[in-house]
């Protein structure tokens, strides 16, 4: 088959273009391969870290990694999508668990939120994992520029009475800063409808964990 | 080999003459999204760096087996790789630092600098020159949004090198300067605005100094002559 000089340069430069992208795909291949498992168990600690931040490490003494459920879509959580809780025992009882809740009224877009509930439904910790509020106004929410969301520590849903699950400024018992409120509400907002959501499932998660041997 | 007078020029042309931020005006978007503060400014400038001289490096050392016509798919191939290798080894093997730097580094590939640089520079020069070519742009980058940085950062907030302890761990967290104690804040700097402000004024204040400069050799020039 005769191709001409034309041709003949064009299948030149196709091959080397297709050499190039083979050299490039065996590159990334063997990075990733070689990179992978190393990604995997940094992945893996952070998220225990997290989730140890929100449940103290005292309260369970099973994998709390391996105990992830996936749950779909509910309102009292917010979510709109499949989202995760994490089942905590100790001792071969049920002890607590992590929830992951949207506050879907926030100032600009949906508050992600992990919330760690005990077995008697007192709250063990709030993070905000993902949020688009304003920067240096409503960002006090995040642990990192605050301690704002340290005052849900201890609280449960006899305490404060349901009628002050509110930020200061509604008459409730939850501080708030000036200037940003809308931020806080949907927070509070939130956290005391994951409480109604866990008083709900409370007896599902204990039989579960009861049938189950450690 | 390089001579020391190539070598300044090189630098001098990538920190100051053709500075991408103020002269060039290249890779603007990340520039503007991180400026916000310097530790921001300062991490993604030295990532861009080291992007810049190993992408520089290897389109140099294949710029005789690359034919013309398909210069720029084969060069965005390469930075792509490159981009993302480092990406995944970031993620393994500093994972605190790929915390920080993380939403950066695939943002790297999508900076036209690097691609301005790849095909301006290296696919006509010697490697060495083309790697040291690539580390004074990205220097002089740096140097722009360090200065961008840290005037977002003390208009905006009133400290400077906050969220330090991000990059150092928890212990330096006391670096932290609070140049403007009980500063309420400003927060139009710390937005994308202040970002395209404050580089206006930065660039404005380069060509006023280039100007002058430009008008005194000429004034010297009419003395002499």
């Amino acid at each position: 088959m005769s191709l001409g000089i034309a041709g003949r340069n064009a299948l030149r430069t196709g091959t080397i273009l297709f050499m190039f992208a083979l050299v490039g795909t065996a590159l990334l291949a063997y990075t990733h391969d070689r990179t992978e498992p190393t990604i995997l168990r940094g992945q893996q600690a952070e998220k225990l870290a997290l989730l140890r931040q929100v449940l103290p490490a005292t309260l369970y003494d099973n994998d709390l990694l391996a105990s992830q459920q996936s749950i779909p879509p509910n309102d009292l959580l917010g979510t709109r999508q499949a989202s995760s809780l994490w089942v905590a025992q100790h001792s071969g009882a049920f002890s607590g668990v992590v929830l992951e809740a949207v506050a879907p009224d926030g100032y600009s877009g949906d508050i992600f939120l992990l919330i760690g509930i005990d077995a008697s439904g007192t709250i063990t910790g709030v993070r905000v994992t993902a949020h688009r509020e304003t920067p240096g106004l409503g960002d006090y929410i995040e642990r990192a520029k605050s301690a704002w969301v340290d005052q849900f520590v201890g609280k449960s849903l006899l305490k404060p009475a349901p009628k002050h699950w509110k930020v200061a400024k509604d008459g409730g018992a939850f501080d708030a800063r000036a200037g940003a409120t809308i931020t806080p509400r949907a927070v509070v907002k939130a956290v005391k409808s994951a409480l109604d959501y866990f008083a709900q499932h409370r007896a599902t998660f204990a039989a579960a964990v009861e049938e189950t041997p450690p | 080999m390089i001579t020391l007078t190539e070598f300044r020029n090189l630098f001098h042309n990538g920190l100051i003459k053709q500075n991408t931020g103020l002269v060039q005006l290249l890779g603007l978007c990340p520039l503007l999204a991180i400026s916000n503060n310097v530790i921001n400014a300062l991490s993604l400038g030295l990532a861009t760096t080291l992007v810049m001289a190993a992408s520089s490096g290897a389109v140099s050392g294949v710029r005789h087996f690359v034919p013309n016509e398909i210069r720029i798919p084969v060069f965005v191939l390469i930075i792509a790789a490159l981009v993302t290798v480092i990406d995944l080894a970031m993620n393994a093997f500093v994972h605190p630092l790929y915390l920080v730097l993380g939403i950066f580094i695939p943002l790297i590939t999508t900076n036209c600098i690097v691609l301005a640089r790849a095909d301006a520079f290296a696919a006509k020069n010697h490697p060495l020159h083309s790697v040291i070519d690539a580390l004074a742009m990205g220097l002089g980058l740096t140097l722009v949004l360090l200065v961008l940085g840290a005037i977002r950062e003390i208009v905006g907030k009133g400290t400077l090198f906050s969220g330090i302890d991000l990059v150092f761990g928890e212990a330096a967290k006391s670096w932290v300067l609070h140049v403007l104690p009980n500063y309420q804040g400003f927060l139009l700097a710390v937005l994308p605005p202040g970002a395209f402000i404050a580089l206006g004024l930065l660039i404005a204040a380069n060509n006023w100094q280039k100007t002058r400069a430009e008008q005194r050799t000429r004034a010297a020039a009419l003395v002499h002559a």
